[in-house]
């Protein structure tokens, strides 16, 4: 911030020196980026990348996922941002449907999985990982009050566990949104709305983002939170008492995927970016913390991941996902978004 | 008025005075013009942009009141209409009684300390709305501190509400309270001492009536912060839904800008009857103290003393409790498995919420909106209250002044949204940059300010300025050293209103920051959010002792201008 400002004194108020100084400068392009990636992990992976582009600055925009899409729909008319880089795959086919995607097929798109990426002719994305539900159980505060572990979803709907469950509102998360669309695709529509009627007798309250249930469950505000393997083994890491739990019967996930918004004047730079994002190197950052990336083969285990992640998976299928998500949403709210009248 | 009739008169009278002054109306008026002008950009039209906005679906086609009805017959979203107003009511009737019997307290009883009650229960003005809310879940969390005073109830839903919109609001209470009380006439209570009044009855027919405008007041603005905050019930709310939060959901959770649009304007009507009332109220109230009247004097009573100063003690002592559960909290290295202190949770660059800079964009930011808003503001007042003729372009710049009080933070800002981010508007490219937030915070903080403006300069006899007139002085210059010198303490009130509330404000800027323009106050909202309770602990403490600091610059300047500019005042 104060380096920009200098800058701009030096190109006003300085001679010619200062100038030739401003050209070095403006020949490096600054790309607006907007992205669902956990926050601490956002300087690591603009460093990566400018250690083979230094001559594109990237400008993040980080917000949840709900967010992020709710921002990229508001600038419709007028998009701000040039790429973006990190944002659940169906929400960017729901930006695809109101076609504000750019096309672009990048260097390297035959490497990937068929599973991550748009197989359509003239592809819009490219996926990059895949982040799986999970749940954090706290040791600590389940033995106080003599919560047993659960093993699997159905686990979670017994009485004993009323008031003691978090989970993300999915109207706001993305977290929340693939779980209740991977139970619909689990027990099937009428199954998945009863389960999820059970579940919500237990849960005390809904967060709004999909890494909140588990950071409470990590400082013990709730022993039990519905969240996602990568946050986690993260707090797991940080020295949470938490035991990471991925229920037996599957587990939803959705991936980060990357796209190029439609009307950017930085095109050439955004394709150099993309190019990048599904490059060898770049999966090899995600692995470090997804243990399922885009790149086949290239995925080695993850701290506190289960070896057999991408078994526990279910067959996703996202275009269902997408295309029902307002609807889903809407049925969701209905039911369960007046929780604290219901008590 | 008067004055305004008189300085036309005389400069008919003489002929050569209309040039000279014509020309000087001429440019002063442009000014004004100007001024006006951009109230109507920036408070106008956005407003309009959203009212329009609320009567279509997403098309953009005009669907009339399809929305309203929707709304009122989705129950999630109409119950938050109840939930909201209830809050709102015993959030007025709690912080409405504490504000009068302290000021009653600091105006009529003989306690000591009354100095440092003033300065403590005043504190919480200077933190963001979010400090209070997280300070209550480390004192009522379920790992909270204070849990059992709870006695099994949670504090997330309305009590956390209750508690955290009652502590936040209070200072604005008691700072109109204040004013109520402090007019009063003895000559009435002498009398009813004669007339051999019990205290009691003396209280009920003399104290209660004179400040009956001012608690009616205190109940109304009370009454329409609570209801159009979104701080509070967004971190301690539960699933208690209320409008405010509403909005926020249907606009960041489901993209429903049309359904936020009508959610607003449903927000709208309580603070414009608000307004209304304050109005109302504001014309009733100026004829209460006559020339005649003898300034009230506290007599010792030790019954009524002993019992504000516990009262007194009582609430400070809550304020402080509040405040230093959030320093303590945030200096905690791991909430509750790791009690040792430490500075971890100041690193505010591994959090969401854009870092550090964003403490630096929002100090750069309340340092614009201050000098930027103060000079704007003030001169834009001046002219309003002091350049002769130009009636009717007045009469829409005191209306559009005055309407920002109306218009909730929230509402403001998706009105920004609507009106800044549309292709076809010529000022889109300032959506997105700091501009944009400065211009968003003067508009939004635009009233109160006016009025301490209008009320300074009201002060200022006329005659200044036709006597200025008469020896050819520009106007200008009249304004330059007459005007803006004695009037300097309340600028220095505008100044530091301005920047305390960029500080702190969270509404209006939540939808309108961006990557480079992340502000602190915001940054508190998205790591609470995120589940990062303490940072966002940490940076709202940060942002208050920033307030604080603010605060005694305001003290240290207004103290030293006060000797060398206000010494008129003493005879």
């Amino acid at each position: 911030m104060n380096k920009k400002t200098l800058a701009k004194c030096f190109t006003t108020f300085a001679g010619f020196a200062a100038l030739s100084m401003t050209s070095v400068h403006a020949a490096q392009t600054e790309l607006t980026v907007y992205t669902a990636i956990e926050a601490e992990d956002l300087k690591k992976y603009a460093a990566r990348f400018n250690e083979d582009h230094p001559e594109i600055k990237i400008n993040w925009v980080r917000d949840s996922t709900g967010i992020v899409t709710a921002k990229l729909l508001a600038e419709k008319d007028n998009p701000q941002a040039d790429v973006v880089w990190g944002l659940a795959a169906t929400s960017l086919m729901l930006l695809d449907g109101e076609n504000m995607l750019q096309s672009y097929k990048p260097k390297g798109y035959d490497k990937l999985s068929p599973k991550f990426k748009d197989r359509s002719e003239e592809p819009v994305w490219t996926g990059m990982d895949a982040w799986m539900a999970a749940v954090c159980y706290n040791t600590v505060e389940a033995e106080k009050l003599g919560l047993p572990k659960p093993t699997s979803w159905q686990d979670l709907t017994k009485p004993i566990y009323k008031d003691h469950i978090i989970m993300p509102n999915p109207n706001s998360s993305g977290t929340g949104y693939l779980d209740v669309s991977s139970w619909l695709q689990l027990f099937g529509e009428k199954d998945g709305w009863a389960f999820m009627d059970g579940l919500h007798q237990n849960i005390n309250r809904y967060t709004h983002s999909g890494s909140k249930p588990c950071k409470l469950a990590a400082s013990g505000e709730i022993p039990i939170g519905i969240s996602f393997a990568f946050r986690a083994a993260k707090s797991k890491k940080s020295g949470a008492p938490l035991d990471i739990v991925f229920p037996t019967e599957g587990l939803g996930w959705d991936m980060e995927a990357t796209s190029i918004v439609k009307g950017t004047d930085k095109l050439k730079a955004a394709q150099t970016l993309v190019d990048w994002t599904v490059s060898k190197k770049a999966n090899e950052m995600y692995n470090e913390g997804y243990a399922v990336v885009a790149m086949p083969g290239v995925a080695k285990p993850v701290e506190f991941f289960p070896a057999n992640a991408e078994e526990l998976m279910i067959d996703n299928d996202f275009a269902w996902s997408a295309q029902n998500r307002d609807k889903i949403l809407a049925q969701w709210q209905q039911r369960f978004d007046s929780k604290s009248e219901s008590k | 008025m008067e004055a305004t009739l008189t300085t036309t008169d005389t400069s008919s009278q003489k002929q050569p005075l209309i040039r000279r002054r014509s020309w000087d109306e001429w440019a002063l008026g442009c000014m004004m013009i100007v001024g006006t002008l951009a109230l109507v950009v920036t408070i106008v039209l956005p407003i309009y942009s959203l009212l329009s906005k609320s009567v279509q679906n997403r098309e953009g086609n005009f669907v009339g009141l399809e929305n309203f009805t929707l709304f009122l017959t989705t129950p999630s979203l109409s119950s938050s209409i109840g939930h909201s107003v209830f809050l709102a009511f015993v959030c007025t009737l709690i912080v409405t009684s504490l504000a009068f019997f302290s000021a009653y307290a600091i105006n009529r009883t003989c306690i000591p300390l009354k100095g440092m009650f003033r300065l403590i229960l005043v504190l919480p003005i200077l933190s963001p709305s979010l400090l209070p809310a997280i300070s209550l879940v480390y004192l009522f969390g379920n790992q909270g501190i204070l849990k059992e005073l709870l006695f099994g109830e949670s504090i997330y839903g309305p009590i956390g509400i209750i508690i955290g919109s009652c502590f936040w609001t209070f200072p604005h209470a008691l700072m109109i309270m204040l004013t109520a009380l402090s007019k009063s006439d003895a000559r009435l209570y002498e009398s009813a001492e004669v007339l051999g009044a019990s205290p009691w009855r003396t209280f009920v027919t003399v104290t209660l009536p004179a400040a009956k405008y001012g608690i009616i007041s205190v109940a109304f603005v009370v009454f329409t912060l609570v209801i159009t905050d979104f701080g509070v019930p967004k971190v301690i709310g539960g699933q208690y839904n209320v409008l405010a939060t509403d909005i926020y959901k249907q606009v960041i959770g489901q993209q429903n800008f049309e359904m936020g649009a009508t959610v607003s304007v449903i927000l709208l009507l309580p603070a414009v009857l608000t307004f209304l009332t304050d109005r109302w109220l504001q014309r009733r109230q100026s004829a209460q103290l006559t020339s005649k009247a003898v300034p009230f004097a506290p007599k010792p009573r030790p019954l009524a003393d002993k019992l504000s100063l516990l009262f007194m003690l009582v609430l400070s002592g809550v304020i402080i409790g509040i405040i230093l559960m959030a320093v303590y909290a945030s200096l905690v290295t791991f909430w509750p498995y790791n009690l040792s202190l430490s500075l971890k949770n100041y690193q505010f660059d591994l959090m969401d919420g854009g870092g550090w800079a964003s403490y630096w964009n929002s100090l750069q930011m309340a340092a614009y909106t201050a000098v930027i808003g103060t000079l704007f503001i003030f001169f834009q007042s001046y002219l309003a209250e002091k350049l002769s003729g130009y009636g009717v372009l007045k009469g829409f710049f005191q209306l559009f002044a005055i309407l920002p009080l109306a218009v909730p933070g929230l509402v403001l800002g998706l009105a920004y949204i609507f009106f800044f981010n549309a292709p076809n508007n010529p000022l889109n490219s300032i959506y997105g940059t700091m501009t944009i937030l400065v211009v968003c915070t003067i508009s939004h903080f635009y009233t109160v300010c006016h009025m301490t403006a209008s009320t300074a300069l009201k002060q200022i006899d006329p005659e200044f300025e036709s006597v200025s007139a008469s020896l050819k002085v520009p106007q200008i210059i009249t304004f330059w050293r007459v005007s803006l010198p004695v009037c300097l303490p309340a600028v220095l009130d505008i100044a530091s209103y301005l920047f305390v509330n960029a500080m702190t404000t969270v509404s209006a800027v939540v939808f309108l920051y961006s990557y480079n323009t992340t502000l602190a106050s915001v940054a508190v909202l998205n790591m609470d959010d995120a589940g990062d309770i303490a940072p966002a602990a940490a940076m709202a403490v940060l942002i208050m002792v920033t307030c604080m600091g603010a605060r005694v610059v305001h003290w240290f300047l207004g103290d030293v201008l006060l000797k060398h500019t206000q010494s008129w005042h003493k005879r």
